[in-house]
């Protein structure tokens, strides 16, 4: 009797749970909705120019024109492809880095400050040298795309790495390792956790830095897209290319936080 | 016969930009073999330091350390050290745990795993090789950092306060059973505490070290009339209390 009144309430509590869940899952999708029909509805009674501001009817039909002859695919493609190898590159360049200032306290005395003076430059504004040194091509939007990330990427990773518990560090040197050994079997193990937010933050400055390098010098690519919509007046293309790298931008965090789940699973953490 | 540790004149300092700070001042001692050698003093005295020397961890900046007939060097690979936490690391299994040292010394031969092996179902741990530490008592953990430990076979085993991480019910079973398993496994052991009933019960010699900086006080044989009790037989023996209040006493006059 006990029971099934306790469990009676369990189910309730969870109805209540669910109904909650639903209704914020329902509310969020009638916000979009919502505002999609005001969006179209203004154009449609001319409360602004839908030359200007676009529409959403315009955007699909601009979608659809643009898949039919590839080149919405074309653009992300490469804007994707850019990223990702940025953010691969960024990823080895600053976790050998960061391991080598770790090994070695006198390198890391002597490049810390150097480092935070190079991580508070504005990297934008480092584009149009890049331009010079390694010419308009898919090599300076990389290196672009690196150089939002990779400073902060290091000093990430050196301070993660740093953190470690120093009587696990003491216990590798009790069994009679060596500081590699303690680098593989402490410091990388349990830096991971900060290592995979390090990755999180990584992936949307990278995204950052290639549409920078994009918008400067490229003849493809998303960045490349709403630079030429905006100067011949297309806002359809601009408007599309934002909604691509919106969605561009959570899928890639997504790719990451199931990474991160799986990680967390299997390491049990 | 030949002590199996022969520390003799040792002193230690920290530096640091505002001064120095003795730590150890002339230590001289000898354990034997198979002898369990416990220091007890106040804290803060350089016990640990202590440790970290006879280890080899750092250098003793005057005196000398021998083990058997050498001085100790660099290599430790004859001395077990159990940290005063079990460390154990939550990202490997028990399994991976325990064969750590060996891993890190490449030392895996079939001899030293199956001896592994044997200690892992001889000590309970068998049913949770392949578990995470997390799913472990705190007994249990502390009986797996143990046979990481012995896994290495080292000659000599250095505990610094192993228990102190231990609410005390855990506390005085994890004693009993790591007292016998280093009795069984033979290993001469040296026991670093501050806790004076832990001292008596399991030490077969007791050195009392003064406050910072520390110099040896006294070094106390301890005669129990059953030489065979475990820790927790011996906290009911009528020499207990005495050899508690002599200890006692020692640490006390050292404040005055």
């Amino acid at each position: 009797m006990d029971r099934e009144q306790v469990s009676s309430r369990q189910e309730a509590y969870i109805r209540e749970h669910r109904r909650h869940h639903h209704l914020v899952a329902f509310l969020r999708f009638l916000v979009f909705f919502l505002f999609l029909a005001l969006w179209e509805a203004s154009t449609y009674l001319h409360w602004i120019d839908a030359f200007i501001f676009s529409s959403p009817s315009r955007i699909l039909q601009t979608i659809i024109d643009m898949s039919r002859d590839y080149t919405i695919f074309r653009h992300t493609g490469i804007t994707l492809y850019e990223t990702l190898l940025s953010f691969v590159l960024v990823f080895l360049v600053s976790f050998l880095t960061a391991a080598v200032l770790w090994f070695s306290g006198t390198v890391s005395e002597i490049l810390e400050p150097w480092l935070v003076i190079l991580n508070s430059l504005p990297k934008s504004a480092l584009a149009p040298l890049l331009i010079v040194w390694l010419g308009a091509n898919t090599r300076t939007i990389i290196v672009a795309g690196m150089s939002v990330a990779v400073f902060g990427s290091i000093i990430s990773m050196y301070t993660a790495f740093r953190e470690t518990d120093e009587e696990k560090i003491k216990l590798i040197y009790t069994l009679g390792g060596s500081r590699l050994q303690v680098l593989r079997c402490v410091v990388i193990p349990s830096s991971i956790p900060s290592l995979i937010s390090i990755l999180k933050v990584n992936i949307g400055l990278c995204l950052v830095g290639v549409i920078i390098g994009e918008f400067l010098a490229a003849r493809e690519g998303l960045g490349y897209l709403i630079i030429y919509a905006s100067q011949i007046f297309k806002l359809n293309y601009l408007i599309t290319a934002l909604i691509i790298l919106c969605v561009i931008a959570f899928g890639l965090y997504q790719i990451i936080q199931k990474a991160e789940h799986s990680i967390r699973k299997t390491r049990s953490l | 016969m030949t002590p199996l540790l022969e520390v003799s004149h040792v002193c230690y300092a920290y530096h640091t930009l505002s001064g120095e700070t003795q730590a150890l001042t002339d230590l001289t001692f000898s354990v034997d073999e198979g002898e369990f050698f416990v220091i007890v003093g106040p804290s803060g005295c350089g016990k640990s330091t202590l440790l970290s020397l006879l280890s080899g961890l750092i250098p003793a900046e005057a005196g000398s350390i021998r083990l058997g007939q050498s001085p100790l060097t660099g290599t430790r690979t004859k001395i077990g050290y159990m940290l005063q936490k079990d460390h154990l690391f939550e990202w490997r299994t028990v399994y991976r745990n325990v064969v750590l040292g060996l891993e890190i010394q490449k030392r895996e031969t079939p001899e030293n795993l199956a001896h592994v092996e044997q200690m892992l179902s001889d000590y309970g741990l068998a049913a949770f090789r392949d578990s995470r530490p997390s799913e472990l008592s705190g007994g249990m953990r502390q009986r797996a950092a143990l046979i990481r430990t012995l896994a290495l076979d080292p000659s000599l085993l250095l505990l610094d306060e192993p228990f102190s991480a231990l609410d005390y019910q855990t506390r005085l079973n994890v004693c009993d059973d790591v007292y016998e398993i280093i009795k069984k496994e033979r290993k001469t052991a040296i026991l670093v505490t501050h806790d004076l009933s832990e001292a008596v019960s399991m030490g077969d010699r007791i050195l009392v070290l003064s406050k910072r900086p520390a110099r040896i006080r006294r070094i106390l044989p301890i005669h129990f009339a059953d030489g065979s009790m475990t820790p927790m037989e011996r906290r009911q023996a009528p020499e207990f209390k005495d050899y508690f209040n002599e200890i006692w006493k020692e640490l006390n006059e050292n404040g005055s």
